[in-house]
C-alpha cells in the first residue's frame, strides 16, 4: 500500500524534515525577491511569438490545398496551441504571473484555447491535483478517473483494456480534461448535486462548442475553396497538441520512482512534510531550450510541483537548487530522457491491465509504487542505510536505500525462472526475505 | 432576422469587454472575436499598436511638464475605448510599468473634457513616501505606454455651476479644482469665484503662472496662505478674506486636517449641506476596526495589527505576495476570502463576514481573522 508514513518511507526524523521545509522556503523567498522586468519581457514576448505564430500557420492554411502549404500550417498551428496550452495558459492560470500585477495576463482572467474552461481547471488542477498530489482517492489526476496506473488501485475486468484507454484519452486529451471537473463517476454514483452538475455541463459544452465552432466550422468557411484541407489541418493540430500535452504532464507523475501516498499520510501532514511529498511524487526529464520551452517548463515538474506560482522561466535555475538538496539529504531526484520517462509510462499502464496476481512486484515494492514497508521486508535495510555513513561521514537515506534494494531486485527473476512460473506477490515477498 | 438581433448576434462574444463607441466597428470586432476565441481581436491588434485595444483603456504619455520642483504635468494620449465625457473634478486611474510591475495611483484630471484634442492632462506631485508619484514625476518619458482606469469621483460642480462659488485647496489639492478653473474659463462662465489656496512657500505653488492669469479677469480672485509665514489657514479666516462667503457653495480638497476643521466649522455656520470635499488620503481614524491578529492561511504567516493597518498592509508586512492595484479601494485588484473572523471597511465602516470576497486594501480587521493568501 502507498507510502502512509513519508517520513519513515523517506529515512528521515521531524528535525530532518522540517529543515529540508525551512530550505525550500529559503529558496522560494530568494525567487520571488529576484522577480523583475526580465522575467516580464519573456511572458510578454512568448505571448507575441505564441501570437505571431498561430496568425501566420492561419494565414498559410488559406493555401492548405497546395501540400506543402498544409504541412506548414498545420506544423505551425500545433506548435503554437502547445505554447498556448503549456508556456502560457497552464502557467498564467496558476497564477505564476500574477506578481506583475497586469490584468491581461493574470489568473483571474485568462482564457486557454482547450476545451476545459480555465475556472474548472482551477479547481480539477491547481487546486485538487497540486494539494492532493499523488495522494490515492483525493487526487483526480492518478488515472484520471479512467486508467488504473498503480497497484494501490484494485483491478476490476475493465482495466484489461487500460492502453487503449490510454491512446484514446490522449488523442482526446483535451476533452478528457474539459469533463474531468464535471466528475462523471460521482454523478453516476448520485453523489453529486444534480443542480451543480448542469451548471458545469452547460459551461463545458459553451467552451467546446467555441472551440469547435472556431476550429472546424469558421476558419475552414473563411478559406472558401481549401474548406476540407483547412479543417483537416485544424483537426491534426489539436491532435498533435492533444498527444503532446498528454505526454509531458503524464511524464510528471507516472514514471517509475514517482510515488504514490494514503490518505492516512495526507490527514496528518505538517507543510513541511507537504513540500517532501511533491519532491517524492514528481518526476522530471531531461530537456534542452527547445524542448523546455515546448514542455512549458514541465520538464522541470518537481521545481513546479513545489512551487506552483514560480515563473516557469525560473524553474531551471531552482532545478539546481532543489537537486542539490536532494544530494544533502539523500533523497531520490527522479528524472531521466523524454523517451525513457514516457515509455515507463505505457510501460505501467499496460502491465497494470493484469491484476495483481500476473505481475511480480507488490503494492510496497513495486516500480510505480513503493511504501515504507519495502523496507521493513527487507529486514533492518533502513537501520543499516539510516543516518551518518560512519566511514565517509555522507548523510544515508532513501536513496542509498533505494539502491541497495534495486541491486538485490535481480534475485525475483532468478527465483521465477527456478520455479518456472510468475511468482505471486506473497512468493515474491516471501523470496526477498530469504534474501 | 431583424438588424438589432443581428447586432446583437455579433456583439454578443465581446459582451463583457468594453465596448467601441463605434457600433459597426464593435459588430466587426464581435464577429472575429468569435474566430480568434477565448481572445479577441483587440489582443492581437495591441501587439501592433498598444493603444488599439479597448479590452483595457491605454494612454501613451506626450508630454511631461514641471510645474513646481517636485511636481508635474502629464499629458496622456487615451486610446480606443476612451470617453471624454468625464467631469472636471474627477480622477482617473493611471497605471505605470516599473520593473516588470504594473503600480497604479489616482489622479486627478486638469483638463478640461474635450475630445477635440484627444488629450488629457493630469498634475502629480512627488511624495517623499510615494514611489510612484516620484517616477512619475521624474522618470516617465515621452512615448510611455500607461494603463488607464476610466474617469470617476463625485467632486465635481453642479451643473449649470452656481453664481458663487468658493474654492478651498492645499498642496496637490488644487489639481482637481484647476480642473474646473479650466472648464470654466474655456466655456467663459467664471462668474464670482473666491479661492483660498495653501502652500508651503511660493516655489510649492503649482500653477502659480496659471492663477494669475485668472486674477488679472473679473470674477476671480485669489487668496494665497504661505504657511511658512502667514500660519495654517483656519476656516475662521473666511470672514477676513471673503465676508460673503457664507453666499457661496464650497469644494475643498486637501490634507486630512484642513477637511475636518472645514467640515466642523461650515456645520456650526449651518452650511453644512454647501460643502464638496475630496478627500485623497482615507480617513483612518473616523471608522478604525479594532485591530486583531491577521492570519495568512496559504502563506502560514499571522502578524498582529491595530485598527488602523489594513489587511493588505499587514500581510506586506510579514512578507505575504499581496495583489494590489490602486490601494484605495477602486481597482479590485487586491480582492482575497475572507476565510475567518470580521474586517471593517476603514471608508463605510461595513462589517464583512467570512466567506467574503473583500479588498484588503481598505479593510482592517476587527479582532482576528483569516485570509485564504
Ligand atoms: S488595491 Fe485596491 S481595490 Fe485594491
Amino acid at each position: 500500500m502507498a507510502i502512509t508514513d513519508i517520513k519513515e518511507y523517506a529515512h528521515l526524523t521531524t528535525e530532518d524534515v522540517e529543515a529540508l521545509g525551512r530550505e525550500l522556503d529559503q529558496i522560494r523567498a530568494e525567487f520571488e525577491e529576484s522577480l523583475g522586468e526580465s522575467d516580464a519581457r519573456y511572458i510578454r514576448n512568448t505571448i507575441r511569438f505564441q501570437r505571431s505564430l498561430e496568425f501566420g500557420s492561419r494565414a498559410v492554411l488559406f493555401a492548405s490545398w497546395f501540400p506543402p502549404a498544409w504541412v506548414l500550417g498545420t506544423v505551425g498551428l500545433g506548435v503554437a496551441k502547445i505554447v498556448e496550452n503549456m508556456e502560457i495558459g497552464h502557467n498564467v492560470i496558476h497564477g505564476q504571473w500574477d506578481w506583475m500585477n497586469d490584468p491581461e495576463i493574470h489568473s483571474s482572467t485568462w482564457e486557454w484555447d482547450i476545451s476545459d474552461p480555465a475556472a474548472h481547471w482551477k479547481q480539477t488542477h491547481n487546486h485538487m491535483h497540486h494539494k492532493y498530489t499523488n495522494v490515492v482517492g483525493l487526487d483526480p489526476d492518478v488515472g484520471y478517473g479512467l486508467l488504473r496506473v498503480t497497484r494501490d488501485n484494485r483491478w476490476t475486468p475493465f482495466n484489461l483494456g487500460n492502453p487503449i484507454y490510454n491512446f484514446i484519452l490522449a488523442a482526446l486529451f483535451e476533452y478528457g480534461v474539459a469533463i474531468q471537473h464535471l466528475e462523471l463517476g460521482k454523478v453516476a454514483a448520485g453523489k453529486k448535486d444534480r443542480e451543480e452538475f448542469e451548471e458545469l455541463r452547460a459551461e463545458v459544452l459553451k467552451k467546446i462548442a467555441k472551440q469547435i465552432g472556431k476550429d472546424y466550422v469558421l476558419f475552414p468557411a473563411l478559406t472558401g475553396p481549401a474548406f476540407l484541407t483547412t479543417l483537416a489541418a485544424n483537426f491534426t493540430a489539436n491532435v498533435i497538441r492533444n498527444f503532446w500535452s498528454n505526454a509531458i504532464i503524464f511524464c510528471g507523475h507516472f514514471p517509475d520512482g514517482a510515488e504514490k501516498f494514503t490518505k492516512e499520510q495526507y490527514r496528518n501532514e505538517t507543510p513541511a512534510e507537504w513540500y517532501l511529498r511533491q519532491m517524492l511524487g514528481s518526476a522530471n526529464f531531461k530537456a534542452g531550450p527547445i524542448m523546455r520551452f515546448m514542455s512549458g517548463n514541465l520538464c522541470y515538474q518537481i521545481e513546479h510541483h513545489l512551487f506552483p506560482d514560480m515563473p516557469s522561466n525560473r524553474l531551471k535555475d531552482i532545478a539546481a537548487r532543489v537537486e542539490a538538496l536532494a544530494d544533502k539529504y539523500d533523497l531520490p531526484y527522479t528524472t531521466g530522457s523524454f523517451p525513457k520517462m514516457y515509455l515507463q509510462t505505457w510501460r505501467t499502464i499496460a502491465k497494470l491491465a493484469l491484476p495483481d496476481r500476473y505481475l511480480t512486484a507488490t503494492r510496497d515494492d513495486a516500480p510505480e509504487t513503493n511504501s515504507e514497508l519495502k523496507f521493513r521486508i527487507r529486514g533492518g535495510l533502513k537501520d543499516t542505510f539510516a543516518g551518518i555513513d560512519p566511514v565517509t561521514g555522507a548523510r544515508r537515506g532513501l536513496r542509498s536505500a533505494m539502491n541497495a534494494t534495486k541491486k538485490q531486485r535481480g534475485i525475483v527473476p532468478a527465483i521465477r525462472k527456478l520455479i518456472g512460473r510468475p511468482a505471486t506477490p506473497a512468493e515474491s515477498v516471501r523470496a526477498l526475505q530469504a534474501a | 432576422m431583424k438588424f438589432k438581433d443581428l447586432a446583437r448576434w455579433l456583439e454578443e462574444p465581446i459582451e463583457g469587454v468594453p465596448a467601441l463607441e463605434n457600433r459597426r466597428l464593435n459588430a466587426v470586432r464581435g464577429f472575429f472575436a468569435r474566430l480568434t476565441t477565448p481572445l479577441i481581436p483587440d489582443d492581437y491588434l495591441h501587439l501592433v499598436n498598444p493603444l488599439w485595444s479597448a479590452r483595457e483603456l491605454r494612454g501613451r504619455v506626450v508630454e511631461v511638464r514641471p510645474e513646481t520642483a517636485d511636481s508635474a504635468t502629464l499629458v496622456i494620449k487615451p486610446g480606443w475605448g476612451f470617453r471624454f465625457d468625464y467631469q472636471p473634478g474627477q480622477f482617473v486611474g493611471i497605471g505605470l510599468h516599473i520593473n516588470g510591475r504594473w503600480h497604479w495611483r489616482s489622479y486627478s484630471l486638469i483638463s478640461p473634457p474635450a475630445r477635440d484634442e484627444g488629450v488629457i492632462s493630469i498634475a502629480v506631485k512627488a511624495m517623499p513616501e510615494g514611489f510612484l508619484s516620484t517616477h512619475l514625476v521624474g522618470g516617465v518619458k515621452p512615448g510611455t505606454i500607461v494603463r488607464l482606469a476610466a474617469p470617476q469621483g463625485d467632486f465635481t460642480l453642479t451643473e449649470p455651476p452656481p453664481e458663487k462659488i468658493l474654492f478651498v485647496t492645499a498642496g496637490s489639492g488644487i489639481t482637481p479644482v484647476v480642473g474646473m478653473l479650466r472648464t470654466l474659463a474655456r466655456r467663459d462662465e467664471i462668474a464670482d469665484i473666491a479661492h483660498i489656496h495653501s502652500a508651503r512657500r511660493s516655489d510649492d505653488i503649482m500653477f502659480r503662472a496659471e492663477l494669475s492669469g485668472y486674477e488679472e479677469r473679473a470674477g476671480y480672485q485669489l487668496h494665497l496662505q504661505l504657511t511658512t509665514e502667514d500660519g495654517k489657514f483656519m476656516p475662521e479666516m473666511l470672514d477676513e478674506h471673503f465676508p460673503d462667503w457664507r453666499e457661496r457653495e464650497v469644494w475643498a480638497c486637501g490634507p486630512q486636517a484642513l477637511l475636518d476643521n472645514l467640515e466642523v466649522y461650515m456645520e456650526e455656520q449651518g452650511r453644512a449641506g454647501h460643502l464638496h470635499v475630496e478627500r485623497f488620503t482615507i480617513n483612518r481614524t473616523a471608522n478604525a476596526g479594532e485591530g486583531g491578529t491577521v492570519k495568512f492561511r496559504r502563506s502560514g504567516k499571522a502578524v498582529e495589527v491595530d485598527g488602523a493597518t489594513t489587511v493588505l498592509e499587514a500581510g506586506e508586512k510579514v512578507g505575504v505576495r499581496m495583489p494590489f492595484g490602486c490601494r484605495m479601494g477602486i481597482c479590485h485588484t487586491c480582492v482575497a476570502e475572507l476565510s475567518e473572523g470580521f474586517v471593517r471597511d476603514l471608508r463605510s465602516g461595513r462589517e464583512s463576514n467570512p466567506g467574503e470576497r473583500v479588498k484588503t486594501c481598505v479593510n482592517t480587521p476587527a479582532g482576528n481573522c483569516t485570509f485564504e493568501l
